[in-house]
């Protein structure tokens, strides 16, 4: 194999998340709404989301490196905490939420 | 009207200008309505009160309202009735129940959504929203067609079918969603961040969920400006409960309350769906999420936003929370039909099942006055008790009617001492050919 195409195959199997940026972290990342964001699990997502972007850390996680606790986070519409938690893997064109857990009711 | 300082997190503190928010953009926190309690408690009086109009809106002053709206359909105000009866049957003769089956859609959504409703008119919006599991969907419709705005309500796909036949019919769109309310919930605020709707439970939900404040306030003010010894709440979001013990706080702080309010506060929720109960019964410094699964389908939040709210206050004020079960819900709202003439929908049968759980338990004690909230009508769900009502059979014969009420056991010197004898057949027939 060349190495042009293994490194095709490799980046193909990285898988690339779209991830719903709820209205409070927008100003993070320019405005944007949803963004493709490369991970195999959930931890892998958003720690590549908080990489890119400043300020970004600080407001998913506390300082013990855990998700806030008014953070939820959904794959293919599903609570990961009916899941894997942070650990639940992600597929490519998965949709990941972040979503404010202070809505409702 | 009312005097909002702020907008402030209740986490953090970080404090916001009031506009259409409800997280903290730092930790994600819930926001909470900041008054100036000092320049509202030397505008009211129980007087000013009184001579106000015979709703919520007598208390305007404590909501974060700039206007009281022209699309008012003359919420609150409910009867607080002495249950003599109920509290007899189960030990409690200081029993008390808010019957808020009597508000313009028969919940008690429609305080939250009047409230919203003006908020939403102050911040100019044209369409206003909501996640629901009926109720809220019932009344948003409702007051968004006498406002004569559009409206998007978001259901579960599997709440009673009473609920989306009465919502549907005031014209707005109702949207059934393939699956439980928190994914119904979930899908709302990212329609909220995607099209400038009021969701009055998402982006005005620091200002909707005052209009709960108005239960507690209502309930002191039938009192004589006196508060109950002990409350027992629905628990959905765990929102209501809250407020209910802010609203007592806040009629201290206004001077209308001369004492420090003590009022116990315990909640209620069903065993298929008991997120913020059990989290409080294992003591857990966090509330676990559950799939629900009850007839109590305006409670089946599995994933509340104001449960660890909720467990703070029933701790502090020393309360409990009751779990009961699909059928002491459907007893109970037998139980609360037949002792006072009240037919509630299956959320007050779970209070009503939490009030006896936690009387027959010694919680609650036969010496408080305790006050149950009955928050949405019996009507709305009916399939609740198809199968738990019995009638009795007849032919339009009065022999055969006279047959099938022997062979129902019935005691005919029940009637002793009644209106007088029984008229003949023949005087009623022929007082009917004379008419």
């Amino acid at each position: 194999m060349s190495e042009k195409s293994r490194a095709e195959v490799e980046e193909r199997r990285e898988p690339m998340a779209n991830v719903l940026i709820p209205t409070p972290l927008r100003s993070l990342v320019g405005g944007l709404a949803e963004m493709k964001i490369s991970g195999a699990t959930v931890q892998e997502v958003l720690e590549n989301l908080v990489s890119e972007h400043e300020g970004m850390e600080d407001r998913l996680f506390d300082s013990d490196g855990k998700l806030r606790r008014f953070v939820n986070v959904f794959v293919r519409d599903e609570d990961i905490r009916f899941l894997d938690g942070t650990a639940t893997s992600v597929e490519d064109g998965d949709t990941v939420s972040v979503v404010p857990a202070v809505a409702g009711g | 009207m009312s005097d909002i300082r702020t907008l402030q997190c209740r986490e953090c503190g970080k404090e916001y200008a009031p506009g259409a928010i409800y997280a903290c953009e730092m930790c994600f926190g819930p926001l909470e309505v900041v008054y100036d309690y000092a320049v509202i408690g030397e505008r009211v009086s129980h007087e000013s009160i009184q001579r106000g109009p015979q709703s919520l809106w007598r208390y305007a002053s404590l909501l974060p309202v700039d206007e009281i709206p022209v699309a008012n359909l003359g919420t609150g105000f409910t009867p607080l009735i002495k249950a003599e009866r109920l509290g007899a049957e189960i030990g409690l003769p200081n029993l008390y129940v808010k019957d808020d089956t009597r508000n313009p859609t028969g919940s008690f959504k429609d305080r939250v959504v009047a409230v919203a409703m003006a908020k939403a008119h102050d911040l100019k919006f044209s369409t206003i929203a909501c996640a629901s599991t009926g109720n809220l969907a019932h009344s948003v419709a409702a007051h968004a067609a006498k406002a004569g705005v559009a409206s998007f309500v978001f259901v579960p796909e599997t709440i009673e079918e009473a609920k989306i036949t009465a919502t549907a019919v005031y014209g707005g769109v109702v949207v059934t969603v393939a699956g439980n309310y928190d994914k119904v919930n979930r899908l709302c605020a990212e329609v909220a961040g995607t099209f400038p709707w009021a969701f009055v439970n998402v982006n005005l939900r620091p200002y909707y969920a005052e209009g709960s404040k108005t239960l507690a306030f209502e309930t002191a003010e039938q009192l004589g400006w006196r508060v109950p010894d002990h409350c027992v709440v629905p628990c959905a979001s765990g929102s209501l409960l809250t407020k209910i013990h802010k609203g007592f706080e806040e009629l201290h702080k206004v001077w209308l309350l001369s004492d420090k309010p003590e009022t116990r506060i315990s909640g209620a929720q069903a065993e298929g769906c008991a997120p913020i109960a059990n989290a409080f019964h294992e003591d857990a410094e966090w509330v676990t999420p559950v799939k629900p699964d009850t007839i109590a389908k305006s409670l089946a939040i599995g994933d509340p936003a104001d449960g660890v709210y909720a467990i703070d206050v029933v701790k502090k004020t020393g309360g409990s929370f009751g779990i009961v079960s699909d059928a002491e819900v459907v007893e109970a709202m037998q139980l609360l039909a037949r002792t006072e003439g009240i037919f509630a929908e299956t959320a007050g049968g779970v209070t009503i099942a939490t009030v006896c759980q936690l009387a027959a338990k010694g919680v609650i004690r036969p010496d408080e006055k305790v006050v149950a909230y009955v928050t949405g009508h019996g009507l709305k769900t009916m399939d609740a008790l198809h199968k738990g009502v019995k009638t009795m059979e007849t032919t339009p014969s009065l022999s055969d009617f006279q047959h099938v009420l022997l062979e129902s056991g019935y005691d005919a010197s029940r009637d002793a001492g009644g209106p007088g004898p029984v008229l003949p057949f023949a005087t009623f027939e022929s007082r009917f050919s004379e008419g």
